[in-house]
């Protein structure tokens, strides 16, 4: 069971407890949408590469050149 | 410019990890508060930051990140928790901790909460990152908690965090 470090800033006790069945969920929830942002997020950039590499090939450019035209 | 610098609370976690951590009964008498960590993770994450344990979706954020061959950018609204993009998230290994600061302004004050931090990893690789951060929680309690929490496993042993409170006066 997973367990959490609760840490009381007026007293200093530090206790670790087992996460409650809500906490299990939410963590459960927040790692299934860490998971689907990053999928999201690679799906991006992969597009994002895609169109760079078409358009430097449109322009006849090297990724260097166009970056020194940029520069 | 800060008068006082007191640290409310450190700690380190142990053996087997944990899963999140909370500070709670934040003392209201400072002005700001600085949360310093170096973290590692169980597994690909990011850190997920909550202020009163609120899970409504009233958080939003902007990250610039840089990989040492490109930056991007993140922009998000709407969501039930800060995410500061920070430990493993590249799963740089067992071994690689990151180092990260949250700055908290006016925690106690009636109006909307911000935060701000940095953050990079220790990586000495042709990939390392480093972000800035900045983020916004739509609710004007006083900030008498705060969790962070990786997104998916648990922090490593040896990850530690500090909470410090700064005074103006």
């Amino acid at each position: 069971m997973p367990t959490k470090l609760i840490i009381n800033c007026e007293t200093g006790e530090q206790t670790e407890v087992e996460l409650t069945a809500e906490e299990i969920a939410q963590r459960e929830a927040d790692a299934a949408k860490a998971e689907a942002d990053r999928v999201a997020k690679e799906a991006a950039d992969a597009a994002k590469a895609e169109a760079k590499a078409e358009l430097l090939d449109r322009l006849g450019l090297t990724a260097e050149e166009a970056a020194l035209l940029v520069s | 410019m800060a008068n006082t610098y007191t640290l409310i609370s450190s700690n380190t976690v142990g053996s087997g990890g944990t899963a999140q951590v909370d500070f709670n009964s934040i003392p209201q008498t400072y002005t700001d508060l600085l949360i310093k960590t170096s973290t590692n993770a169980s597994s690909l994450t990011i850190i997920r930051i909550r202020f009163n344990s609120v899970s409504s979706n009233d958080y939003s954020q902007i990250v610039l990140r840089g990989t040492g061959a490109a930056v991007a950018s993140f922009n998000n609204a709407g969501w039930d928790t800060l995410s500061a993009f920070s430990p493993s998230y590249n799963n740089d290994g067992a071994n690689i901790f990151s180092n990260n600061e949250y700055y908290i302004p006016n925690y106690t004050s009636s109006n909307i909460k911000s935060i701000s931090g940095d953050s990079v990893t220790e990586a000495n690789a042709t990939t390392a990152y480093t972000l800035l951060y900045a983020g916004l929680l739509n609710n004007s309690s006083a900030i008498t908690s705060i969790s962070l929490l990786p997104s998916t496993g648990n922090f490593a042993q040896y990850s530690t965090f500090y909470l410090y409170g700064i005074s103006n006066s």
